[in-house]
């Protein structure tokens, strides 16, 4: 993992300084709740419906067992108990008071954690491939690159008032993991021709009210000119985006006003220009941070064989692990998502053990994932039985990943002073209501998401089932649509008609299944069904 | 003519008042400009060597361009005076000093003290920008390079 040397250190002392000042200035009138409101969500500190919410960085998703067990504390210390990690891999505490918030900032900063940018019209956290450094069809670990990003990215002079929030995500696998093309710049690292590596550019992709794929714009940027590419990026957005309609000043609205053609030929004209600016990190500082990032020290003769016993066991491990690069090592993967619990919420004492199992099971090191679980990298086959059994004991044993009870959800009209609609109590009510094994297992991997309102938090346009709400008159009422999907087969999904009341939706998911049930053939899925068999059986089923 | 209330520069300030960029580029040759937020900076680079000062205006804090004109105009070599005019707050000083900012004209007149805490808040910075301050990263190789 990477650790901070003097610099980073001071940097983030240097902004918990700022902030604590800032936040008096703000308490004794100094600056106004204006003035004030970029200045806070620059460090992730919004003003939710009931209390203050606090959205801590973890870059790229990756964290040690130090930092999982400080997120823990906090929970206890300055909220009620629990956190919430996020579809950016990140984590919120919505119980915070405004005068605390430059401690929890201080407390974080001694585990070498901040809340720089997790919000704001700025770059946000960078994110990454939850499996990488792990998984076995990586090319090559993306977290160097994201780190480097990182830190450019850190308190840019020139991208502090963009027109819009700012989201990359990093991949160095063919599978992608990150929805990284529902960015505004995905990153996929590949090897051309000659077996160097570089950077492959999707630009202007997101969700929100009009979702966009990003377009592929430059297919190998070298690895000493990803820093020279990104700013040009940002440049011709920072400059040409829009700022007259806050719901068309992402970046995707850009590069499709402009035409994929037209932006690529500005930022290649900003590129040429920047490249004589020498603003470009040397490699040394590219192989100082990789140096970080090398495998831990896997054991040669961990054995291979996957353990056999109880079919409880035996159903999480098919359920909830993944193939490792090591031989005799696997990806465990702890659901945040119990049977009629809400997604991505841990207890304080639920973070404090995930932090103890990674430090006794991983390596000392756990990941959070956009799907809001945490991922274990680094788990000996031999050990996989005794780390069930302590997850059993913490209530975190819930094997059902990518199924339908692995649900994504925004936190909705609960929290959000944006929602139209609750998201959570849906999501509960379709886990518990597709909570039996037999009947999770029957549908296999069906990935539902659900957002509160059309800013699309909860990715519900990347979901095989994706669930909007929406106010009519007043009401809460819940959209459905079929067919998305985030991977390399990314698709948007499509709305199947008019919308539901809480109960009629709940309903409509399970007749949705119910078609599917019907019409599978051989091993599809539920989202290959859907692609083979298109939309009319379903809406027979739901309005017919 | 806006006059800064903080300039750091040791030259005379120009003492004519900055024109539109329509009028400078339609013919004129004062020495004083002032650029709206979005329009386009580069349009001054064949002019640089005559001006001793550039307005840029933010009507905004939220509104970053002014930040990319600066850096456009700094990249290219301007030397004189660059000013931020409009909506300039404390917290942005720093940032549009590294910009290459070197004069400030807020609307609403910043409280001097923290005006000078908010500037000699960040003495190291990760990124290279228009100030010349060397970035982390040339300071960790820098006995290697
Ligand atoms: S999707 Fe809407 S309701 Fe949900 S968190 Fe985002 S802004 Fe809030």
């Amino acid at each position: 993992m990477y650790q901070y040397d003097q610099y980073d250190q001071a940097m983030v002392d240097t902004r918990v300084a700022e902030f604590r000042d800032q936040t008096a200035r703000r308490l004794d009138g100094r600056i106004s709740e204006e003035a004030f409101r970029p200045l806070r969500l620059m460090n992730g500190l919004y003003l939710q419906l009931h209390a203050y919410m606090l959205r801590v960085a973890i870059p790229y998703g990756t964290l040690s067992g130090a930092q999982m067990r400080l997120l823990g504390d906090i929970a206890d210390k300055y909220d009620r108990g629990y956190g919430h990690f996020t579809t950016r891999q990140n984590i919120q505490y919505n119980w915070i008071k405004l005068s605390e918030a430059p401690d929890i900032l201080a407390d974080l900063a001694t585990v070498e954690m901040h809340a720089i940018q997790t919000s704001g019209n700025c770059i946000r956290n960078i994110s990454a491939d939850q499996y990488a450094g792990a998984a076995a069809d990586e090319i090559t670990d993306p977290r160097p690159y994201a780190e480097l990003l990182r830190q450019w990215s850190s308190f840019h002079p020139e991208f502090c008032a963009l027109p819009r929030k700012f989201k990359f995500a990093v991949i160095g696998s063919e599978t992608d993991r990150a929805a990284m093309r529902l960015h505004d710049i995905g990153i996929q690292i590949v090897r051309n021709a000659a077996g160097e590596l570089g950077c492959a550019f999707y630009v202007g992709g997101g969700m929100g009210r009009t979702p966009m794929i990003a377009p592929l714009i430059n297919a190998f940027v070298p690895l000493d000119q990803l820093i020279t590419y990104s700013e040009a990026c940002l440049r011709v957005y920072n400059r040409y985006g829009r700022r007259d309609n806050k719901y068309k000043a992402r970046i995707k609205i850009l590069v499709h006003e402009l035409g994929k053609d037209e932006y690529t030929r500005q930022v290649e004209a900003e590129f040429a220009h920047l490249l004589t600016q020498n603003i470009e990190p040397p490699l040394a500082e590219f192989a100082r941070i990789k140096a970080f990032f090398a495998d831990p020290a896997f054991d040669p003769a961990a054995p291979d064989a996957m353990p056999n016993g109880d079919p409880a066991f035996l159903r999480w491990v098919k359920a909830n692990t993944a193939a490792h690069k090591a031989r005799g090592y696997a990806i465990a993967v702890i659901s945040l998502k119990p049977a009629g619990g809400i997604p991505g919420d841990a207890s304080a004492d639920q973070i404090r053990t995930m932090a103890d199992l990674a430090r006794d099971y991983s390596f000392d090191e756990a990941r959070v994932t956009h799907t809001q679980n945490i991922v274990l990298p680094h788990v000996r086959k031999a050990d996989l039985f005794a780390l069930w059994q302590k997850l059993v004991d913490a209530d975190l044993a819930t094997a059902n990943l990518d199924s339908i009870g692995d649900i994504i959800a925004c936190p909705g009209l609960d929290y959000c002073s944006l929602a139209n609609a609750r998201s959570i109590p849906v999501a509960q009510r379709i886990s518990e209501k597709f909570a039996a094994p037999v009947r999770q297992d029957a549908i296999g991997e069906l990935k539902l998401k659900i957002s509160g309102c059309i800013n699309a938090c909860g990715h519900h346009h990347a979901g095989h089932i994706g669930i909007l709400g929406v106010d009519r008159k007043g009401v809460e009422n819940y959209q459905l649509s079929l067919g998305g999907s985030e991977g390399a087969d990314c698709s948007l999904g499509t709305i199947t008609g008019p919308g539901f009341s809480e109960d009629g939706i709940v309903t409509a998911v399970e007749q949705v299944t119910e078609v599917y049930l019907a019409q599978k053939q051989g091993e599809e899925r539920f989202l290959d069904t859907y692609r083979r068999i298109g939309m009319a059986p379903f809406k027979e089923a739901i309005y017919g | 003519m806006v006059e800064p209330q903080l300039r750091f520069r040791d030259d005379a300030p120009v003492d004519s008042p900055a024109i539109g960029l329509a009028d400078f580029t339609a013919g004129s040759n004062v020495a004083a400009v002032r650029i709206e937020a979005g329009e386009d900076a580069r349009l001054l680079l064949p002019h640089l060597a005559s001006l001793r000062l550039v307005e840029i205006v933010f009507p905004a804090f939220t509104d970053g361009r002014g930040m990319s004109a600066a850096r456009v105009l700094r990249e290219a070599g301007y030397a004189g005076e660059l000013r931020a005019v409009g909506a300039v707050l404390v917290d942005q000083l720093a940032a549009m000093r590294r910009c290459g900012f070197d004069a400030f004209a807020p609307a609403k007149p910043l409280d001097a003290k923290d005006a000078e805490a908010a500037l000699a808040r960040w003495g190291i910075v990760y990124q290279s920008a228009a100030d010349g301050v060397r970035p982390i990263w040339a300071l960790r190789h820098a006995a290697a390079g």
